[in-house]
């Protein structure tokens, strides 16, 4: 079946097999391979990514569900020249990784949570991220790198550290 | 200023933060020419504990879509080794592949070679295997007289002990003597990327076979191969490329790898296998799984005179690392008590369970445990405050070295600050009247508060402990240091760079940290047992010096002076001397007029092992209607020695207290009766998330062992081993006035309830 999604702010068009699911479509037909995956369950949340602007567990979803809608991942948020956007450097500033498996997921989907609630408790952070799971760092210091970013947006869109800005 | 004990931020971060770094899964003919045209492998496993295998028929296998190969046991030329060194006799074997008979549910059966994973699943579930069922072996205690024998050659389903069973007159002189049963259940390692590997045969440079692996321990697994294969060491290149967490798991070569690389050989192209996490909850061998039978004895009055400890563990189908884990048990029984007289047997049975090994803490949280539990339920047979009873028995602060009842000599330490630092962080006293005060007014959600001492083995167990470190210094003064420590995520490459810069006053971007390369780094054995820094980083520190002190030696001929007067300005890296005042030398200087490669090794061989230790309190709530128990608080003193980066410290210490306290409240391996696993996947095995841990609250401590040259003692596994049997005597704790003396690990609310349920029944 043939798909046209706009991936990273560039639009792509190929053909999947319906079974497909969009992470192996990340992953094996684009060659994204900063979307990990860490179960078969969707337990996780390893392949987060922002599916037109909300989080969202790309296991779970079939490349041809996306057909005609955006994708990010985590390879989009950094600027042209490698700079980190505030969610990543929140992530370095804070220790919010170890391993880094985990992280891309991590930071997608406290991208969705930041640019929903700019300003989150850290209650609302570990509930927007009971869905992805850390073996290495106890989640404390990743409570800290959200509110970190939160802290140093000074009014930029989390994210918007891309050339192509936000896709959505 | 020193570096050194300053919060400096990961240089490793950036890669990985971008999505840039490359996991086993990711690699392809960017990383190596040769991996154009991978097959894919995927094991047939088996679906029951135990059988005789009737039939196995690979026939139908063979002409699905996309076969390349179907193979088992009859097809391999490799030889298995006698497990547990041989301890058991030549013919009690691991296969590589079931050979004619199955152990565990998850065992590898048969493997497919196919041009996608997609059709190598889709042929797997062709293959047909006949399974003639026999009895399974499930939990310690029936194993040891079971009928059914896994290894009928042994003899015995007891494997190997340490220890002699308590003397008769271990408890004399006692006024009270309390014994009880407590488990320490089974856990999953359960790193976020599960295993995998890829395997090449052919190349330059006399390397047969070239090797990724998602391993903690590059060169071992090199040494492995090598073996299995009948080839030179220097002949197997093993690379770990990114690692995505390894906690134990990942710390030797699993059958279902060396099969990857016997596979790619037989079909002549390289191959790669990624397990599934399914795969991974039965393959990636589990830890802890003890059952243990304590009695401690002592004054009215709160002193502890006599201790035994009774350990059964269960090392699984095939005795590995696991069925050796209760030595340091053993060695770690008496924890941080003076107590005259200790004794402690252990036992390993092998069951038609996932093999045990080695996970974060590995023997030692099972001594904590059990011997923290047994100072509660002695405090509460002498109606005395448990903080009291521990002060009134540790070891006191000028006892050190202080050699144990079980034969540890403890380096340094100062066990009674380092609960006093946790009680008044915590402020027990006022949370001891809180609990009074909502006990006394019927809350139905109970508060309770537990305290665990703790001390643990780091680079041990003797002495001997080995690590390899190179630096060489560019003629451009940039440094590359080649360290057979090999990191996962504790940041090697941001302290191995703080320990140059420190010592030599070369920028940390200018220092380039190589490890897990076994082409790359000549020597190394890897990182595990919270032994990185002490070892690896001593090692580096001599190579360092020594590299150093070579350095003076060549910018005393540039400046034409003594070596005594040779200064190294360790903020600029620059040499200079007092009488030639104005003039300075850099280290690109240095080498490229010292004509020769700048480049020291140096392997670091321990003398003794070190003691991290701590205290920890947490507070729990419990409701007892339902048995649902929450972490409120959790007070931790970690005293690891010198801190050479606060902030990776700090991540350890909350990573370990994570998994501690997901074995108090939430993770546990189970098995059915009949040896099937309950919890093989993350849907049914309950990973701790964001919402079921508080913020750990970090009390700093820090005693410098005199052992090594850095001060160092290990971190990793502290939070593992402090933080479970305090939640545990916290959850207990609540529920203590109404009845419950003793719950289980973990404790669940459904055994919480239950245990709530049976007080009050007894209570009438």
């Amino acid at each position: 079946m043939l798909i046209t999604v706009t991936v990273n702010g560039t639009e792509r068009t190929d053909e999947v097999e319906p079974r497909l699911l969009l992470v192996q479509y990340l992953r094996d037909v684009l060659g994204l391979t900063g979307t990990h995956i860490g179960c078969d369950t969707s337990s996780c949340g390893a392949c987060t990514v922002l599916v037109d602007g909300e989080a969202a567990k790309s296991c779970t979803i079939l490349a041809v569900q996306v057909d005609g809608g955006t994708v990010r991942t985590i390879e989009d948020l950094a600027g042209p020249d490698g700079a980190l956007d505030v969610v990543q450097e929140g992530f370095r500033q804070e220790h919010g990784l170890q391993c880094g498996y985990c992280t891309p997921g991590m930071v997608m989907a406290s991208t969705a949570l930041l640019a929903e609630t700019p300003h989150p408790t850290d209650d609302e952070i570990r509930e927007a991220l009971e869905g992805n799971l850390c073996r290495c760092t106890g989640y404390t210091s990743i409570v800290a790198s959200v509110r970190w970013a939160a802290e140093h947006a000074d009014g930029r869109s989390p994210g918007a550290g891309s050339a192509d800005g936000p896709a959505s | 200023m020193s570096v050194l004990g300053t919060r400096v931020v990961r240089k490793e971060d950036p890669r990985l933060l971008r999505g840039e770094a490359r996991y086993v899964a990711d690699l392809d003919e960017t990383d190596d020419p040769r991996l154009v045209g991978l097959a894919h492998v995927v094991f047939v496993r088996s679906t029951v504990a135990h059988a005789t295998i009737a039939e196995l028929d690979v026939a139908e296998a063979l002409e699905a879509p996309g076969v390349i190969g179907v193979y088992t046991h009859a097809d391999l030329d490799l030889e298995a080794p006698p497990v547990m060194g041989g301890m058991l006799g030549p013919d009690v074997v691991r296969p590589f592949l079931a050979d004619g008979r199955v152990r565990y549910v998850g065992e590898p059966v048969a493997v497919v070679v196919a041009e996608s994973v997609a059709e190598g699943v889709d042929a797997a579930e062709l293959v047909f295997v006949d399974y003639d069922l026999l009895e399974p072996v499930i939990g310690v205690e029936a194993a040891v007289d079971a009928d059914t024998l896994l290894f009928p050659a042994h003899g015995s389903n007891v494997v190997s002990g340490f220890g002699a069973e308590a003397p008769d007159d271990l408890f004399d002189g006692c006024d009270v003597v309390v014994r009880h049963r407590i488990v320490n259940q089974r856990l999953a390692p359960a790193p976020i990327e599960p295993r995998g590997c890829v395997a090449v045969w052919g190349g330059d440079d006399g390397v047969e076979l070239t090797f990724w692996t998602s391993t903690q321990t590059a060169h071992g697994v090199r040494s492995t191969l090598a073996d299995r294969f009948g080839l030179e060491h220097d002949a197997v290149r093993v690379i770990a490329p990114d690692v995505g967490g390894g906690f134990g798991g990942k710390m030797h070569l699993y059958p279902d790898e060396l099969i990857t690389a016997w596979v790619a050989r037989r079909v002549g192209r390289p191959a790669r296998w990624i397990e599934t996490r399914s795969e991974s909850m039965l393959g990636i061998h589990h830890g802890r799984d003890q059952v243990h039978e304590l009695a401690i004895g002592g004054t009215r009055d709160g002193r502890v005179l006599a201790y035994h400890l009774e350990v059964l563990q269960d090392a699984g189908a095939y005795p590995d690392i696991g069925a050796f884990l209760p030595y340091f048990t053993r060695l770690m029984a008496q924890g941080t008590y003076d107590i005259a007289r200790v004794s402690c047997r252990t036992r390993s049975v092998v069951t038609t369970t996932t093999p045990t090994a080695a996970y974060r803490g590995a023997g030692r949280p099972e001594a904590a445990a059990a011997i923290e539990r047994a100072m509660d339920l002695f405090a509460a047979a002498v109606d005395l405050d448990p903080v009291k009873v521990r002060r009134r028995n540790l070891i006191p602060a000028d006892a050190f070295p202080y050699t144990t009842q079980t034969g540890a000599t403890y380096d340094c330490g100062n066990y009674p600050r380092a609960l006093a630092l946790a009680v008044e962080a915590a402020g027990y006293d006022d949370l001891r009247d809180e609990q009074a005060r909502r006990r006394a007014a019927g809350d139905p959600v109970a508060m309770g508060i537990g305290v665990a001492c703790y001390v643990e083995i780091t680079a041990g167990p003797g002495a001997g402990e080995k690590e390899f470190a190179r630096l060489t210094i560019d003629p451009d003064g940039s440094a590359t240091v080649f360290t057979g420590s090999s990191a996962h995520g504790q940041g090697h490459a941001t302290a191995w760079s703080m320990i140059v810069h420190d010592l030599t006053g070369i920028p940390m971007d200018r220092v380039e940290v190589v490890h897990g390369d076994t082409a790359k780094v000549e020597a190394g054995v890897g990182t595990y047992g919270s032994r990185s820094l002490q070892v690896g980083g001593s090692a580096l520190h001599r190579a360092t010096s020594h590299l150093v002190a070579r350095g003076v030696e060549v910018a005393a001929k540039l400046l034409d002076v003594d070596e005594a007067e040779v200064a190294l300005d360790t903020e600029t890296g620059t040499f200079s001397a007092e009488s030639v005042s104005g003039e300075a030398v850099g280290w690109d200087e240095v080498v490229r007029l010292s004509g020769e490669p700048f480049t020291e090794a140096h392997e670091f061989v321990t003398e003794t092992p070190t003691y991290p230790f701590g205290a920890h309190i947490a507070v729990v709530e419990v409701d007892t209607e339902t048995g649902q128990a929450r972490l409120v608080r959790l007070v931790a003193v970690d005293d690891a020695g010198r801190i050479l980066n606060p902030l990776i410290v700090e991540g350890q210490r909350h990573g370990g207290i994570a998994q501690g306290v997901a074995q108090a409240l939430v993770e546990e391996v189970r098995y059915d009766a009949d040896g099937n696993p309950q919890t093989a996947n993350l849907a049914d095995y309950g990973l701790i998330s964001t919402m079921e841990l508080p913020a750990a609250e970090l009390v700093p401590m820090e005693t410098p062992t005199p052992v090594n040259p850095l001060g160092a003692k290990g971190i990793g596994e502290s939070g593992t081993i402090g933080a479970t049997p305090a939640v545990q005597n916290a959850v207990v704790d609540a529920v203590a006035h109404l009845g419950v003396r003793h719950l289980d690990l973990p404790c669940t609310a459904e055994r919480v309830w239950h245990a709530l349920e049976l007080a009050r029944a007894e209570a009438g």
